[in-house]
């Protein structure tokens, strides 16, 4: 399973994403510039955070205007794996890979600690390894987290248990606790709390390592042992 | 205002405009003496930039040469964008402090993120990718409306920037006194990890190779920064709101990666950022340092507004631009990487083999200057000292113990005050995280930051206790460095070296230039026995509005190696059924102490006293103690003494509490600031070891599972409150200061 971990001018946690994967985990993967990437050859999608061209206009707009990203709609719409964290969860939003809105903080300020979530859905290709119900801790490093929609597209969000995690300690203000969502195919993942951050004890936590590992766990029962 | 339009080289002598540039009589003469004619606007402009303290350090100098720089394992001392450390493995640290305190006095958030953005551009401009940023901030009181204003607006831009640009915030300081009501103080520290083959130099070597300009367009931004940063505030600063520069932390982010690109190539010959004085002292120190001169013309320099004259090009001190030299032949190699991260790089002028930097516009020559004259040869200022006239009084006064009625009440009154509350409303808004290393994350005494690939990490602290050192600028100059290294081995780190952020007053009154002498004169002595050299720093002079200066605050920035990452130490307890100790006798400490403050509203008397030697051997043998592996947790004794110290220490987790027993007097055993202190806990089986390492220690008490606090005094309780509880008290004190109306 191949990895790509896409940088847009902006991205700060490229690296830290795709060292978890590539060092922490051992993964195949590529940190690809946003301008000359090619997807086809890869399996699964990552979407780092950062402040992809500075946050301006919105926060994840103009990112979700590049040609890259027309390649990710297409890699998604074959039902593979993207995983947008943080700055990625807003590119997929305003991408509308994923339906609401990431809206500023309640308190209007940035945060950044440890928050303590939920593992609400353990049946996305992302969360096999955890528990349903499953108590987590990963850190949040962002200003623009609090994340809305519309009562239609909560109720849809509820029905097809698209909510993955979320908040035990709601930090943002994000409608029902939200954390982080599936699309309704359940292969695209946002998520404003930062797994890549949580692979290794040292650093705090090492709950984020059973995101990657059900992902690539996943995958290999699909496709390697239909092969 | 200035004018900017072309006023004739005798019509600015004849009318002394150098004065309104920054240049007194004397250095306008000097000037005329090395150019043997009159210099014309642009160059009076030049020469008042460059002449200024802020980039000639004309005052200070003659200090700064008293600093121990010299060590081993020091790769580059000051003088170039930032001193480098060897760790070992081939690699260095990179670390630097600067200050912005007179932007972020009239413009806090602008303010405070160039400070950021430029001390970044300092260490990666080095070659050094940027790991973490630190900063050390003061304020006037909490309870003033402008205060609240200031300290979130610094607070806001220096998240701004760090945020974005993916360097994390790690560690730092706030102290809030009311000397800094008009003049706050913002220092920020970056630290960088290098490998030697990658060291850059900031030099304009090889006749005939061209100079590049990289970054952002040159606008009419921050003209005459320097200047401003080399006066008195004044009533009217406000107006100087334009000489504010204004940063892009995305341009920065593109700058660093492109950048550090850019290293990898040997069509680099040096790099250097566009900081004070902007393309200014970039290109002329740049030449300097080299011997060589440089030509320049300004008509190829990227803008971003018409019309700009040769002198607001020189002086602008737009953010995010960077100076670079680069092999004859082989620019455009260099050009394609920063095109691929959107960045303009052009071609702006030449290395010459005379020495003389000369700037061309519209054809036409606008400045032709000695190179040596502007960064060599500026003027070095002998200022005379008088020592302050309140010194001997507080000498004279006798240390007194002051009169507590409530311990247990004023305890929770000091935890409550905002120079010893949690600053968790601060850090909280940094992001302390990104790049995946902090290991001890701020709220510690120092910060850890593993480096990757290597079992080592590194500690980092910002310190300076100013009130001491206004009571006794050479003793408060030891504590200042004492206590940074204090810091770094309580994380379990072997301190390697410091950054200095000299922020003083006027220099030209004899009283602030004798704290300058005296402070500087403590730091060396502390630097050289605890073997921290002083690898960079930054002068910021004129702190001060209506003819009063801030106290004396020469911030320490220090940085430690943790050989093994098993050696990493929280300053938080550990496990229930630890021995608790102190190292250190406790004596009457209360001059400039936070008690002090609490009931008299002022400082006087004498600063708590300090032996550098039996500091280095309480340092030393706890560091051994450390690294032996008997320690579980070691805490400085600090701000609010030893009460507050233990307070701290529980302020983890929810889970543990504390029995203490102390003899002595009461108040002097809870609140005295006496310094070379630890506080230390150590497992049941360890305290064999650790009473055979470390001599000067005293058990005091055991930590227990109760979520309590209890402490004794010659067998009398005289604290007995729930950890929970003084926690919340700890924590809630900053916000709810900023939430209430004056």
């Amino acid at each position: 399973m191949k990895f790509a971990v896409i940088a847009f001018p902006g991205s700060n946690c490229d690296r830290d994403m795709y060292r978890a994967v590539a060092n922490v985990l051992g993964a195949d993967a590529d940190l690809l510039w946003y301008e000359t990437a090619n997807l086809d050859n890869y399996d699964a999608i990552l979407l780092p955070g950062g402040f992809s061209y500075g946050d301006y206009l919105r926060t994840g707009a103009i990112a979700a205007t590049s040609n890259v990203m027309q390649q990710v709609k297409k890699h998604a719409a074959k039902g593979k794996p993207v995983l947008g964290v943080c700055n990625g969860f807003q590119i997929l939003t305003e991408s509308e890979l994923l339906p609401g809105a990431l809206l500023r903080n309640k308190n209007l300020s940035f945060m950044c600690h440890q928050e303590v979530l939920t593992v609400k859905n353990n049946q996305t290709m992302f969360t096999t390894a955890y528990n349903e119900g499953e108590t987590i801790q990963l850190p949040i490093a962002h200003g623009e987290g609090n994340y809305y929609c519309d009562e239609a597209t909560l109720q849809e969000l509820i029905e097809h248990k698209q909510i993955v995690f979320t908040y035990q300690n709601n930090p943002n203000g994000s409608i029902e606790n939200i954390a982080g969502i599936v699309n309704r195919e359940g292969n695209v993942l946002g998520m404003m709390p930062h797994p890549e951050r949580a692979v290794e004890q040292l650093l705090g936590s090492a709950d984020g390592l059973r995101l990657f590992q059900s992902l690539i766990h996943n995958w290999r029962e699909t496709y390697v042992a239909n092969a | 205002m200035l004018q900017t339009h072309e006023i004739s080289p005798e019509q600015i002598e004849n009318e002394a405009l150098y004065k309104e540039m920054g240049l007194n009589d004397e250095e306008y003469k000097m000037v005329k003496h090395i150019l043997q004619r009159r210099p014309n606007y642009t160059e009076t402009g030049i020469f008042s930039v460059m002449w200024s303290e802020h980039c000639s350090y004309k005052s200070s100098k003659p200090l700064l040469k008293k600093f121990p720089t010299k060590a081993p394992h020091v790769l580059q001392g000051p003088g170039e964008g930032a001193g480098i450390i060897d760790i070992g493995d081939e690699q260095a640290v990179v670390f630097k402090v600067e200050s912005h305190n007179h932007p972020s006095a009239v413009e806090p958030y602008q303010g405070a993120a160039t400070g950021v953005g430029g001390i970044i551009r300092d260490v990666f401009s080095m070659g050094a990718r940027p790991i973490a940023l630190l900063n050390s901030l003061r304020f006037g009181p909490l309870t003033n409306e402008r205060t609240k204003y200031l300290f979130s607006g610094v607070v806001d831009g220096i998240a701004g920037y760090g945020n974005c640009v993916g360097v994390p915030t790690v560690g730092g300081e706030v102290q809030f006194d009311d000397c800094y009501q008009e003049n706050p103080l913002v220092n920020a520290m970056c630290v960088g990890l290098i490998k030697h083959d990658d060291i850059q130099k900031g030099v304009a070597a090889g006749v005939g190779n061209t100079v590049l300009y990289a970054g952002a367009p040159t606008g009419r931004d921050g003209i005459h920064g320097a200047t401003f940063a080399s006066d008195d505030l004044a009533e009217d600063s406000l107006k100087d709101r334009p000489a504010v520069q204004v940063g892009d932390p995305f341009m920065e982010k593109l700058l660093i990666e492109a950048c550090l690109e850019v290293i990898q190539s040997d069509a680099l010959v040096g790099m250097q950022d566009m900081g004070a004085a902007g393309l200014t002292s970039s290109a002329s120190e740049m030449a300097s340092k080299a011997g060589t001169g440089l030509e320049m013309n300004l008509d190829h320099v990227p803008q971003r507004e018409a019309n700009m004259t040769a002198y607001e090009l020189m002086l602008s001190e737009s953010q995010e631009r960077m100076l670079l030299v680069v092999k004859k032949g082989r620019e455009q190699e260099i050009i394609e990487v920063f095109r691929k991260y959107g960045l303009q790089a052009v071609a702006v002028g030449e290395v010459i083999e005379e020495k003389t930097f000369r700037i061309f516009q519209h054809g036409k020559l606008m400045a032709d200057i000695p190179v040596d004259a502007l960064a060599e040869e500026a003027p070095v200022y002998h200022l005379p000292a008088k020592e302050a006239a309140y010194f001997q009084a507080f000498q004279q006064m006798k240390q007194e113990v002051p009169v507590v009625k409530d311990h247990a009440h004023m305890f929770k009154q000091l935890l409550q005050q905002p120079t010893i509350a949690s600053k968790e409303w601060v850090y909280d808004q940094y992001d302390s995280m990104v790049q995946t290393n902090t290991v001890v994350t701020p709220g510690s005494d120092a910060a850890v930051v593993r480096i990757q690939g290597t079992n080592k990490s590194l500690a980092m602290t910002t310190d300076c206790n100013s009130r001491y050192i206004y009571l006794d600028p050479e003793t408060g100059g030891k504590i200042a460095v004492a206590e940074a290294a204090r810091n770094i081995i309580c994380s379990g780190a072997k301190p390697l070296g410091l950054t200095d952020g000299l922020n003083f007053g006027n220099p030209t009154n004899p009283e602030v230039f004798w704290q300058m002498e005296k402070s500087v004169e403590g730091m060396v002595a502390a630097s050289e026995t605890l073997a921290t050299p002083v690898i960079s720093g930054n002068v910021s002079l004129y702190n001060q509005s209506g003819g009063k200066a801030i106290f004396p605050t020469p911030v320490v920035g220090m940085v430690g190696l943790h050989e093994s990452l098993d050696h990493i130490t929280s300053s938080f307890f550990q496990q229930a059924g630890d021995r608790i100790y102190v190292i250190g006798e406790t004596a009457c400490d209360f001059g400039g102490s936070e008690l002090q403050r609490l009931m008299q509203g002022k400082y006087a008397g004498k600063a708590p006293q300090i032996n550098l030697d039996v500091e280095k051997k309480r340092q030393d043998q706890l560091l051994t103690a450390i690294q032996q592996g008997v320690v579980s947790s070691a805490h400085d004794v600090a701000e609010g003494g030893l009460a507050v110290a233990l307070a701290e220490s529980l302020f983890a987790e929810h889970t543990l509490g504390a029995t203490v027993q102390l003899s002595g007097d009461p108040t002097v055993m809870l609140f005295s600031e006496t310094q070379s202190r630890f506080l230390v806990t150590v497992p049941e089986n360890k305290q064999e070891n650790f009473v055979h390492i470390v001599e000067d220690a005293v058990e005091i008490g055991k930590v227990t599972t109760d979520k309590h606090l209890t402490i004794s005094i010659n067998e009398q309780e005289y604290v007995s409150e729930s950890v929970a509880l003084l926690q919340a008290q700890w924590k809630g004190a900053i916000p709810c200061m900023l939430k209430t109306k004056a």
